[in-house]
This record gives structure tokens, C-alpha cells and sequence, in this order.
């Protein structure tokens, strides 16, 4: 097969360390290899012996699964992981990955003494250097985020950059970030490291090994395939990097990991005339694209340029890894960038440039997790070159995610199941890792959308709307409207737009939100994910009972809003769901959860044919008429009533609108305001559209974009998934408690979890901020990810932010913590607490004062619309 | 087999029918286009006008301006689409090593094409055979349609193949298809993706084939016949098959407009057959094969191996000379066609140069919609004695040494442009370029930042030059774009490539090249192993 390449791969000079594993061979001939027989079965196979595997290898073997076998194709620590240039570096922009970063760097300094392995770890130090004053922003947004979990950084002035590193020109620079305790470590040491502290806890490692597939049977991993025979196991960890992709198609039932490898360049030197101090800190300069540590008294220098060169599209028999070449051509920028920052190198003399292949993700973020199709099939690949620094957090999270269930940490924002089939086309992997590659140090601003692989899922009004001035941005390939630029004005061009200030596009949202407050907007809301389910008979109904925690037996006709959470309480999904008839559901779920919860459902829905579900997200373009007018536009349209009388909140009706018969129209429009969304069949959407927009002219109706529709469910506290909301989070925690049936002494996962945190009180409490002395005009805008400090202390970061019209303040959403001031623990969380704190939120580190709220403003907004109305759709809104 | 015979009627009937319509409506550039292809359906086209226009470089397309479609004329290629379109047809192809671990003599071969006929006329093929040793490499250049090419470069290879089968093979050929067994595979193709299919041998090209074997069988030959009788007797045989299956009533009316398509246009042929160090190239009309050759000296040249078929040719004229009667001496060949008409001497198909008159008149009067098939009903003047043209290849047979480091076969689209001398020169050009890609001028030593930065500069502002990694792409792109002094001219390629569909016939031939690559250890080898 494909795999038997990476044996071609130099090899690693032997380790003293390597002889001394009980049960690894000295794999030095070949003839030797053969002659070990493979365990026919084990607990969990992982594939892969780079960073990654060895690193999930220790951790599972740490928590005290036994059984674990490690597979490597070639040598361990042979891939990337041999050739990554050794930075670890905490500046991350996720805290998720800060957070491993972090973790990483501890592991790897402990680990020599653990091992008596050498792994380099040498604590330099790292710079990341600003020339603009937007970069600097940046990285004082990182600063103030490194800070609050507790990683010693500053941002610094020029003149300490150059007494920190003396052969830098600091000339064109406006400041710095100085992480102290960043450090440098030779990866494939580590690998090898953690492969022999594994290797002592019972991994049983075998080099030279392929995993030819991955043997399934009923959606659950049996056993592997490999060039030496099979071993049976429960658990399968994909961790083989740039092979990731290509072994997960190699299975019978494909599992789309969606990842590209990219040649990546850097360049060795020889020493330095007085050779360069080990403790010399890495320098990143990101405006000019490129890294810099020391390297034996000499320099490793490589970057990220603009113009990347995909690798292995069609696969790995394509090429070999040694047939690489260096391309000097190529790194002409990135050398010249280089010697712009180190003039002085000039006479340094080049020992040699690598090229080493690295790998990407559509999204810039590493994957991990469990496959949605395949039962104990895990995957943890697709690092975005940053493999090392992740590599001991993202193991140990993988680990902790097999062991227990589920991770420690909320990892959503890792989850393989954030990407969907449609993201595993190679042209658009190509495609999609070549725009990938050179963000990873360009300018990382608000609200950036991707320019490559878009268009891929639209709605049947794509045209119209893009017709009409629509500005798009893209959720899990679908194509959403951000809002709509009239014909009259015009937008700053996509590079002049990037901005961390008052965005230009302001003045279009606000006419959006004031028409969906004073007349009507219609909003495409085609993307969201909708399954249809469908029960035979009661046992089906008190399955359904069971996966969802708020009661679903209304009259038919009603809408729920429930969530679908896990043991602990937390938020699998959080939906809405109308029940069509006494035995079928339509479930309305946000965009990215049209995978997730698909395997969430699957994996618990019983196996014999009592409920069925149908993904039908295709099927249904949705429009959300927003506005007090919708309902005479609506009722126009069908003859029929649709005041609230005849049509309350929170019902669900299948009615003709236009000549089209079918359309189940909803009144709710996940924002809070009075209006409806249409579900229609899609092939009279340009006809629904049509009318809607011409019977509402009279009416003032326009279009409007998510912008505008999320300005208004953040002023309204709607707290949304995949934002505000995921597995750790309970309702209790986010005042949901209504949408909870725990009165009802029905049974439903995530109950005692429920029922015990009622008992104990919240650890955290979702809150939302007004910001007070926030000039908009001038002052930088939050995003998501500020920290929030309640009298001077930590308590949480957002999770979400907009401005609010209404209010004409911003508004941020996030979580209040109580951490113990002696201890650090974290404590219960009251009403109390909240409403007697002066706040404040850190936006690259200017902290503006805040009010915490934990119901909505609602005086605000109901001069307009009765009681029972604003409860119902502010509570159970979404 | 039917499903794609009718998609490939369709597609011919509405060029036939295209053309047509533009034909009358536009009767002078109807006239104009055609002329200077090998086709000279009206006798009174410019003559020598391609040649004319070739040495006035870019002036005349600028002249022709009122008689072509005013659109496309002005439009410009950025270089990365000029790569494309050149780079479209590109096929290369490393042959595995012979059975038995021996070295293929045949390194890797490297080929393209280029269109200026819509459809193109010209056809390649590669094939090895499966039940002989040897791989086969094909050039079919069609005329008045490219129904005969396409024929001949579906059909020729496995007579070859057949040709060169031992008694013991036919039998078991003959005995599979009477015991309707599954007939042992005879050739593998090797070809490029957007080739349009070769149709299996379909069932009455297979009919004719087993007669063919049949009567091989009837020879009692024991070991087969030697290679140079096999390509002539292929040729010979594979043309006189067409010729027949028109003339033979068939049911199938889209079996037989397609027999009849084929008949009545033509194709030259030229067709390389490698088996260990025997080379023989078998040619037929104005296709032509040339052999790179490095001496031990280091200097390079170039060795034809095969004659063009046409008027320059004295051999063929006074073979046309001899085959006729003296008194048409001077009107078998007028300015410089066969009978007037036709460029080349040798040609598959052409059955109108091949038939009596009564013969076409009697099988186009059976009521063929000729116009739609696009058939050129012509009558020669002084057609008295015919057959005038024949499809019996001259083959050139040569015994590969060490020395011998490629062959370039390719239609007459590339040697109007390019000598043979060229076409070697930038062959091994392109060799050296792509062999010493990256090594040239950065230097391996020990060099320092700054040197190699000012160095990649240096480089970046002289431009890098686009390098094919393709040879037959290198040699279309020179061919094209190259000026009277041999430099390259990038406004001329961009020119030559932008021309509007009807005007690029006018300018360019469809050019088909297969470069193929000799393993000088391999050839060494099979000397001294004996």
C-alpha cells in the first residue's frame, strides 16, 4: 500500500534510549522486523508514531488503560515531527490553545526527569514582534488572554526588544509580546521521550508497521488492518498527520478528515562569529512572515508565505518525502524578510534549507475527536504546523476524551464533527489550505470570512439576494447573508475593512435592525440544520422523552424549545422543535450542529425502527420575517388570521403562502422580536420570496443579514450554540431552568447532573454586560474572548458581543466564575454574587467598565407588544 | 459499442453541418480556410499562401481582419493561460520494466497535441502489444475529416500486433472465438485521459481481423512474419479493409456512414515499433520520425528515419511516374499535389484517389446523405488510371545503440515550422533545462545569507523562465511562438493561440508530438549481455 514509503525515510540515528524499551525491537533490519508477530488484539491502536500518537499513547497509559498498541509505518518520530523547527510558543490566539500550549510546555519540561531522555527543552523565551499598530493590537488582545490562565507575558517597548535579542533592528517596530517562558525542544526527542514513558507504562510500540484500513462493523471500530495481520480492538486513534486524510478514505465507510499538507521552508545556518547563546529568545515577526530561533549558535529561520505550495493532493504514491526539494526561488521573501529584521546575518553562512511538509485545516484550527460515523474511531491530526506546542494538550484531551467521554475542556472549537462530508473534496482542501497557510500570520481581525471554497452550499435565493447587494459569509459551507449593501454605497475593499475598531458596514446594520424593530426585514435563514423525526409508536415518544431534556408532549401544532444535553448536564445541541402531528417532529438546530448532532442522535436512538430521523436541512429554504408588520404581510399573503389570537407564540402551522401550498410557518424568529419563519419546500422559495417582497413593499420591507439578526439576539440575551453554549455548559447555568422538565419526574439524560446542580448551586452563571464608557466611535470593539474581572479579579472571559442599537451600547455575553481568592477554586455562583460586583472587560487590555444583567433589558422593548407575548418568546426564544 | 459510435456521429454531423452553414454563408473564407490543408477541394486557391503568411509573421492577421469574426481577434492570454492551453493535450508515460526484470530500452515517452482543425484531425496512439514483446508509437494525420485518423489509429495496432503473432498465438486466437471463449488481450493502451475512447475492436473490425489472422494462419509461418513484412502488410491490409467495408452492404446504417466517412477522408500515418534495440518506423505520407543522436564526441545530431511521401520527394515522383502511364507524367502531380489535390503521396483512406469513377459513383449512390456526413464528393481532373494513392508504408528499420537518446515523432504541424535539426536542438535544450533545474547557478558550496539573497534577486528580476516539463509541449511552444531567427517571441505564441477557430487553420496545422526517451544503460546492457 501507499504507507510503505515513510520507510524510506532517513533514518533517525539510533537513540541510546532506543534499546532500552522492553517491548519495542531495535528495529535496525528488516528481516528482524518480520520475525515479531503483531498481539492479535488490544484495547486501542494508535496509528501513528509522530508527536501525536506517542503523545496519546502516554496519556491513555497514564489514566491506566492497558492494552494499547502504538503502529508506526516508518520510524517513530519520523514525519513532521522530525523536521518542525522546535518552538514551543503559548501565544495562541484560541485559549483553548493556550491552554495546551501551556500544558505542552510544562509536560516537556518535566519530562527529561521523568524519562532521562534528552529532549533539548532550553527556556528562551519568545518575541513576537508588531510593525503596525494593528498587529500590536493583537497581540495585546493575546496578552490580556495569557494573563488570565496564568502565563506570564508583557507587551514591550522597541527598546527592550533590543536589549532582549541584540541582533534584531527594531527600527520599524511599534512594540512586542514577551512570553518569558516560551521555550525551544528538539520534537522528535520528545516524541521519543513520551513514546518510552509509554512504552515503560505497557504501550507495546511497533515501527514499520501500516495500517492498511480500519475494520468496522455496525458503526463501530472491530479491529485494524495492517501489513503484518490484524489485531482486533475497541478504539482506533488516527494520528498520522498529512496520512490522516488518506487513511481515514481508506476505510470501507470513508471518515472525512479534512486536511493538506503544504511545503513548508526553513533555513539552517552555521554558528553565528561568536556563536549564538542557547538562551537567545524566538523571534516571530509575523508582519514580515517568518520565525527565528537560535539553532546550535547558528539560526533556524522559515515562515509562512503568501503563496503556498500544496502538496500530496492526489495522494501519497505521488510523491516521496525525500524527493522534496528546496526551492530557493520560493523562500526569496521570506530570506529577504529575514534580513530586513537581522541585517547583520548577512555573512552568516546557510548550512542548508528544509523542506517539511506541514499540514492545515479549512479552519485553521487542529482536529480531534471521535469520527460521527464510525464508533471509536478517533482522530487527532491537522496541526497548522504548531504540532509541538499542542501536541502534550491535545493528547492529553484526546485521552481524557476516550477514558471519561469527554474532555476536560470545552474543545468544540477542535471537534472533527464541526466539519461535515462536504468539507473532504480534495480541490477544496487544496483550494482552502493555500488561503489557510498564509493566515496563519496575517492580521486575524473580527469577523473574517474565508475567500476560498465558498459557494459550495447556497440557498434556491442566492442570486436574488447577491443581486440585491448581499455580503455573504459562509457557516459550514453554506452561504449566509451578512447584510445588504445599498445600491447608493459603497464598502471599503476586503483589505482596507480589516479593522478591530468601528467596522464600516455599521450604518447598513443599524437600518437593517431598525427595520426589523419599526416595520419588517426578511432574513434567509436557509442554513440552519433540520431533521424531521418520526416516532411508530409511544415506546419511540419516550425515547425522545429520554434525549430531550424539556417535555416534549405539547399538542400538536406547539413549538419546544429544548436542548439536548449530556450526563453532566450539558448542552449536546440546543433546539427547537415543532411537533407536526402526534407522531412527527421537525427539529430546527443552528448551522454547524448538522453533524454533531447527528451522531449525538445516532449513537443513542434505539436500533430497531420505533423512531426514525431524516436529515432535511436540504429540503426547506427558511426565511425569518422579523418585524411587527410580518403578520399583516403574512396575512395578506394566505387569507388567513395571524394576529396572536389565532396564531400565538411559539406555534407551528403548515399553510399556503402565495400560490404555494406547504409552507410550515413558525412564530418565532430566534431573536426575540414578534415574526415568523417560513419553512419552504425548495422549490417554491423564488416563489414565496417573490411574493413576501412584493406584498411587503407597502409594508417597508427589506433584506437583512445575520448581523443584524445578531445584534438583536444579543441585546435580547439569547444565548446561541457553538458561541455561548456547549458540553460544559447547563441550562441551569444560563437561566434556562423553564426549558428543563425537572418538575416533572420524567427521567432524561443529564438529569441527576440537573437535579444536583439545583440542589448545589451554579458554578457559573451566563451574564450579560452593558458596556458604560464604551465610545464606539473610538474605543476598540470586543469580539468574544475578553476577560471579565468582577472588583479587580478574574472571573471569566465572553463568549459572545454586538452592539445593540437599542440600547446604543455594546453588549457582551459571557460567563462569571467565583474563584476562592486563597485557593483559586472555583465556588458557587449566586444571583448575589452577579448583581454586587463592579465589572469591568479587558479589550486588549483597556478595561471599560460593565453591567452585569442577568434577565434581558426588557423595558426597553415592550412599549410595543403585550406581556404573555414578550415572556413567551424571551424566555423560550433562541 | 453503439452508444459511442452514435454520440461520435452526432458530434461529426453537427461540425459537418457547421461548417456548412458557414460555408455558404461566407463562401470566399470557406475557400480561403481550406486551402492550405492537404485537402484542395477547389483547384483555384492562393497557392503557397501558408508560406507567404508564415514569413509576413504578424502583419497578415491584422490584413485578414475583414474576413474573419470581429470578436476573439483582440484577445489576450495572460502566460499561465497560454500554459494551459499548451499544456492540455499532455500525456507522459514511464513504461515498467520488461517482464523478467530486463530494463526497458524505453525510458519514458512524452507527448501532446495541439489543435487548429475543430475537431482536431490529427490522432496519436501508444500501445504495447501483450502477446509480442515491443511497444508501438503512432502519428495519424487526417485529412478532410478526422474519421479515417481516427480509424487507423484505433484499428492499425492490432494488425500490427496480429502481424507479429506466432502461428501457435493465432491458433489460439482462432480456437477462443470459435469456442466464443474470451480472446487473450492483445494490446494495452496507453493514453491520455481526454483521448476519446478507443473502441474495443468492435464486432465486425474483429470479423476482419479474424479473416486476417485466418489467412496468416493459411501461411503456415511457424514463428510469424519478420517485423518489416508485418507493418507493411498491416498497413496494407488495414487500408484495403476500409476500403472494402464501405463497398459491402451493411444493415447498420450508422456502421456503414461511419465506414463511409472513414473511406472518403484520409490519413497519413507514421508508427514506431520498439522491441529491445530493434527500431522500426513504418511510414506512410508526410509524418515523420527523427532520431536524436549524441556521439561519443558529445556533439548531437539528427538521423531521419523515414521519407516524406509528398511532391518534394524525387523518389515518390518518379514512383507515381512509373506506376502510371507516360502520357499523365505531367498532370499526376500539379503544383505540387498529387492530381492537384493532395499533399501527401501515401495515405490511408482517399478513396476517391483509390476507386474507379464508376466504383464511388456506385457506392455513393446508394443514397447517402453525403452533406450531412461531410463528405467531399471531388472529381480530380485527369483521373484516369487509379489507383493513384496507396497506403503501403516504407519502413526504416535501425538497431538502437547506446548512442541513440531519443525519437521524436510527429506530424507535419510541427515539421513546417521546425527543421529537423531544430526539433533535436530543442530537445536536448529542454533536457538540460529540466535536468538542471535548481542546480545551475545556486551554487552547492558554502554560501552565506546575503549572497544568496542578492542572487535570488538577480533571478527574480531577470524572470524565470517557463520551463515545460513536457518536451513535446517545449517544441509545440517553439514552434508556435518562435520568430525567423529561432528566438522566442511571446506576443506571437499569445498571437497564434488566440486566433479565432476558422482563422488558426490558415496559420497553423494541428501539431502532434511523441518524444520518446531511450535508457542508454539498458541499451548498453543488451550489448553486452549479448
Amino acid at each position: 500500500m501507499f504507507y510503505r514509503w515513510l520507510s524510506t525515510v532517513r533514518r533517525q540515528s539510533t537513540h541510546p534510549a532506543w534499546q532500552k524499551w522492553p517491548s519495542a525491537r531495535s528495529s535496525t533490519s528488516a528481516a528482524q522486523a518480520h520475525s515479531v508477530a503483531l498481539p492479535a488484539q488490544a484495547r486501542v491502536v494508535i496509528c501513528g508514531g509522530g508527536i501525536m500518537g506517542t503523545s496519546v499513547a502516554y496519556h491513555l497509559s497514564k489514566m491506566g488503560w492497558k492494552d494499547i498498541i502504538l503502529l508506526e509505518q516508518g520510524r517513530l518520530a519520523a514525519g513532521s515531527t522530525r523536521f518542525c523547527a522546535g518552538i514551543l510558543s503559548t501565544a495562541r490566539h484560541l485559549t483553548i490553545e493556550q491552554k495546551m500550549a501551556d500544558y505542552s510546555n510544562k509536560l516537556y519540561q518535566q519530562l527529561e526527569q521523568e524519562t532521562g531522555i534528552q529532549t533539548g527543552y532550553v527556556r528562551t523565551g519568545s518575541i513576537s514582534l508588531a510593525q503596525t499598530q494593528d498587529r500590536l493590537i493583537s497581540l495585546k488582545r493575546i496578552n490580556s488572554r495569557l494573563n488570565v490562565i496564568g502565563i506570564p507575558s508583557e507587551i514591550i517597548s522597541p527598546k527592550t526588544v533590543a536589549e532582549l535579542h541584540p541582533l534584531l533592528n527594531v527600527h520599524d517596530l511599534v512594540g512586542a509580546l514577551h512570553v518569558p517562558e516560551d521555550a525551544v525542544v528538539s520534537s522528535a526527542d520528545v516524541a521519543l521521550a513520551l513514546a518510552s514513558a509509554a512504552s515503560q507504562n505497557g504501550v507495546q510500540i511497533y515501527d514499520r508497521t501500516s495500517v492498511l484500513h480500519v475494520m468496522v462493523k455496525k458503526g463501530q471500530v472491530t479491529g485494524v488492518e495492517t501489513d503484518k495481520g490484524q489485531i482486533e480492538c475497541q478504539y482506533f486513534v488516527n494520528c498520522a498527520g498529512q496520512w490522516a486524510y488518506e487513511l481515514g478514505l481508506s476505510n470501507e465507510e470513508p471518515v472525512s478528515i479534512p486536511l493538506h499538507a503544504c511545503e513548508h521552508f526553513y533555513l539552517l545556518t552555521r554558528p553565528w562569529e561568536s556563536p549564538l547563546p542557547s538562551s537567545t529568545p524566538t523571534v516571530v515577526d509575523a508582519d514580515g512572515r517568518i520565525y527565528i530561533r537560535n539553532w546550535q549558535g547558528g539560526i533556524l529561520s522559515g515562515g509562512f508565505e503568501k503563496n503556498p505550495k500544496p502538496i500530496f493532493t492526489e495522494g501519497k504514491n505521488q510523491l516521496e518525502i525525500q524527493n522534496l526539494q528546496e526551492d530557493w526561488d520560493h523562500f526569496e521573501p521570506l530570506l529577504s524578510s529575514l534580513l530586513r529584521r537581522m541585517p547583520r546575518l548577512e555573512t552568516l553562512e546557510i548550512m542548508k534549507l528544509v523542506n517539511c511538509p506541514e499540514t492545515f485545516t479549512p479552519d485553521m484550527r487542529c482536529i480531534m475527536g471521535e469520527s460521527p460515523i464510525v464508533q471509536g474511531y478517533f482522530v487527532l491530526a491537522g496541526m497548522n504546523s504548531a504540532g509541538l506546542s499542542f501536541g502534550g494538550g491535545a493528547g492529553r484531551y484526546l485521552a481524557e476524551w476516550m477514558v471519561h467521554g469527554y474532555p476536560s475542556e470545552n474543545v468544540w472549537e477542535l471537534d472533527l464533527k464541526r466539519f461535515g462530508a462536504l468539507q473532504s473534496s480534495r480541490t477544496f482542501l487544496r483550494h482552502r489550505v493555500m488561503e489557510v497557510m498564509p493566515l496563519i500570520y496575517d492580521l486575524k481581525v473580527p469577523r473574517w470570512d474565508f475567500q476560498t471554497g465558498r459557494q459550495l452550499r447556497t440557498s434556491p435565493l442566492y442570486d436574488r439576494l447577491d443581486a440585491q447587494g448581499a455580503r455573504w459569509m459562509e457557516k459550514h459551507g453554506f452561504e449566509r447573508p451578512k447584510y445588504f449593501v445599498p445600491p447608493d454605497k459603497d464598502l471599503l475593499a476586503l483589505e482596507q475593512s480589516k479593522t478591530f475598531y468601528k467596522p464600516d458596514w455599521f450604518d447598513i446594520v443599524e437600518s437593517e435592525v431598525k427595520c426589523c424593530k419599526e416595520a419588517v426585514c426578511v432574513i434567509d435563514m436557509s442554513s440552519f440544520t433540520k431533521f424531521e423525526i418520526t416516532t411508530t409508536g409511544d415506546q419511540g415518544f419516550e425515547v425522545l422523552q429520554y434525549l430531550f431534556s424539556n417535555d416534549l408532549d405539547v399538542p400538536v401544532g406547539h413549538i419546544v424549545h429544548t436542548g439536548m444535553l449530556n450526563e453532566g448536564g450539558g448542552y449536546e445541541n440546543d433546539c427547537s422543535i415543532a411537533r407536526l402531528t402526534k407522531r412527527s417532529f421537525f427539529m430546527i438546530s443552528p448551522t454547524d450542529q448538522q453533524v454533531h448532532c447527528w451522531a449525538w442522535l445516532k449513537k443513542l436512538l434505539p436500533k430497531d425502527s420505533s423512531l426514525s430521523v431524516e436529515d432535511v436541512t436540504w429540503k426547506y429554504t427558511a426565511l425569518n420575517l422579523i418585524g411587527p408588520r410580518a403578520v399583516d404581510v403574512l396575512s395578506e399573503l394566505s387569507y388567513a388570521p395571524m394576529s396572536p389570537d389565532h396564531f400565538p407564540s411559539l406555534f407551528c402551522k403548515e399553510m399556503s403562502v402565495g400560490y404555494a401550498n406547504g409552507i410550515r410557518v413558525m412564530s418565532m424568529t430566534h431573536t426575540g422580536e414578534p415574526g415568523f419563519m417560513l419553512y419552504i419546500p425548495i422549490e417554491y422559495a423564488l416563489h414565496v420570496y417573490n411574493e413576501v417582497m412584493s406584498v411587503g413593499q407597502k409594508y417597508g420591507i427589506r433584506n437583512a443579514g445575520y448581523y443584524a439578526l445578531r445584534s438583536l439576539r444579543i441585546e435580547k440575551f439569547f444565548a446561541f450554540w457553538g458561541q455561548d453554549l456547549n458540553t460544559l455548559t447547563t441550562p441551569l447555568e444560563c437561566g434556562r431552568e423553564s426549558r428543563v422538565k425537572l418538575e416533572k419526574g420524567m427521567d432524561f439524560i443529564g438529569r441527576d447532573a440537573l437535579l444536583q446542580q439545583k440542589q448545589n448551586g451554579v458554578y457559573k452563571r451566563f451574564t450579560m454586560f452593558i458596556l458604560d464608557d464604551h465610545d464606539t466611535d473610538l474605543d476598540l470593539w470586543p469580539w468574544w474572548g475578553e476577560p471579565i474581572y468582577r472588583n479587580g479579579q478574574y472571573v471569566g472571559q465572553t463568549t459572545s458581543s454586538a452592539y445593540s442599537y437599542t440600547l446604543e451600547r455594546h453588549v457582551c455575553l459571557g460567563f462569571v466564575h467565583n474563584y476562592s481568592e486563597d485557593t483559586g477554586e472555583e465556588q458557587v455562583v449566586t444571583s448575589d454574587f452577579i448583581n454586587r460586583g463592579e465589572y469591568e472587560i479587558d479589550i486588549a487590555g483597556h478595561r471599560f467598565q460593565a453591567k452585569a444583567k442577568l434577565y434581558p433589558v426588557t423595558s426597553l422593548f415592550t412599549h410595543k407588544r403585550r406581556k404573555d407575548d414578550v415572556e413567551l418568546s424571551d424566555l423560550h426564544g433562541k | 459499442m453503439s452508444s459511442s459510435m452514435s454520440y461520435w456521429m452526432l458530434t461529426s454531423a453537427r461540425y459537418s453541418i457547421a461548417a456548412l452553414q458557414r460555408g455558404r454563408r461566407l463562401y470566399s473564407r470557406y475557400v480561403l480556410s481550406r486551402s492550405p490543408s492537404k485537402w484542395k477541394p477547389f483547384l483555384q486557391g492562393p497557392p503557397a499562401l501558408r508560406d507567404e503568411v508564415l514569413r509576413g509573421g504578424l502583419a497578415l492577421p491584422k490584413a485578414c481582419r475583414h474576413i474573419s469574426t470581429e470578436e476573439d481577434f483582440n484577445l489576450q492570454l495572460s502566460p499561465a493561460q497560454v500554459n494551459e492551453v499548451l499544456r492540455a493535450g499532455e500525456l507522459v508515460y514511464q513504461p515498467l520494466s520488461l517482464p523478467g526484470g530486463a530494463p526497458n530500452p524505453v525510458l519514458r515517452f512524452e507527448s501532446n497535441q495541439l489543435a487548429a482543425n475543430s475537431p482536431v484531425e490529427d490522432r496519436r496512439g501508444v500501445a504495447s502489444c501483450l502477446q509480442t514483446s515491443g511497444l508501438m508509437f503512432g502519428i495519424f494525420d487526417g485529412h478532410g475529416g478526422h474519421a479515417c485518423a481516427q480509424a487507423v489509429s484505433e484499428r492499425l495496432f492490432y494488425y500490427v500486433a496480429v502481424s507479429l503473432m506466432s502461428q501457435q498465438t493465432l491458433e489460439q486466437m482462432e480456437e477462443a472465438v470459435e469456442n466464443m471463449k474470451p480472446l487473450l488481450p492483445i494490446l494495452q493502451w496507453l493514453k491520455h485521459p481526454g483521448q476519446s475512447i478507443y473502441e474495443d475492436v468492435t464486432s465486425v473490425h474483429l470479423d476482419h481481423l479474424r479473416v486476417y489472422w485466418q489467412e496468416l494462419l493459411d501461411l503456415h509461418m511457424g514463428m510469424g512474419l519478420s517485423t518489416e513484412e508485418a507493418l507493411v502488410h498491416s498497413f496494407q491490409r488495414l487500408d484495403s479493409d476500409i476500403s472494402l467495408e464501405v463497398q459491402a452492404p451493411l444493415e447498420d446504417e450508422m456502421a456503414m456512414n461511419l465506414s463511409l466517412q472513414v473511406a472518403f477522408s484520409g490519413a497519413t500515418a507514421c508508427m514506431a515499433h520498439i522491441d529491445g534495440i530493434h527500431l522500426h518506423v513504418a511510414n506512410a505520407g508526410d509524418c515523420r520520425a527523427v532520431l536524436g543522436v549524441q556521439e561519443d564526441n558529445g556533439l548531437w545530431s539528427c538521423v531521419p528515419l523515414s521519407c516524406d511521401h509528398n511532391a518534394w520527394n524525387p523518389a515518390e515522383l518518379s514512383r507515381l511516374k512509373k506506376e502510371h502511364p507516360a502520357s499523365e507524367d505531367r498532370t499526376i502531380v500539379m503544383e505540387d499535389r498529387l492530381l492537384g489535390v493532395l499533399m501527401p503521396c501515401r495515405a490511408f483512406g482517399d478513396v476517391q484517389f483509390k476507386w474507379s469513377q464508376e466504383l464511388q459513383r456506385s457506392v455513393l449512390d446508394r443514397g447517402f446523405d453525403t452533406e450531412a456526413l461531410n463528405i467531399y464528393q471531388l472529381k480530380p481532373l485527369h483521373y484516369y488510371t487509379p489507383p493513384y494513392l496507396t497506403a503501403r508504408p516504407e519502413v526504416t528499420y535501425h538497431k538502437l545503440r547506446p548512442q541513440d537518446k531519443f525519437l521524436v515523432l510527429a506530424s507535419d504541424g510541427l515539421w513546417d515550422m521546425l527543421s529537423n535539426e531544430d526539433v533535436v536542438r530543442l530537445v536536448v535544450g529542454h533536457l538540460a533545462e529540466v535536468g538542471g533545474h535548481n542546480k545551475s547557478d545556486l551554487a552547492q558550496g558554502r554560501t552565506n545569507l546575503g549572497l544568496m539573497q542578492s542572487l535570488l534577486l538577480q533571478r527574480k528580476a531577470r524572470g524565470l523562465p517557463i520551463t515545460d516539463h513536457n518536451a513535446a509541449t517545449h517544441l509545440i511552444r517553439h514552434a508556435l511562438g518562435s520568430n525567423e531567427y529561432g528566438e522566442m517571441e511571446a506576443e506571437r505564441l499569445n498571437a497564434m493561440l488566440t486566433l479565432p477557430e476558422d482563422l488558426a487553420r490558415l496559420y497553423r496545422d494541428d501539431i502532434t508530438v511523441t518524444v520518446v526517451y531511450f535508457n542508454s544503460d539498458a541499451l548498453d546492457a543488451y550489448y553486452k549481455g549479448g
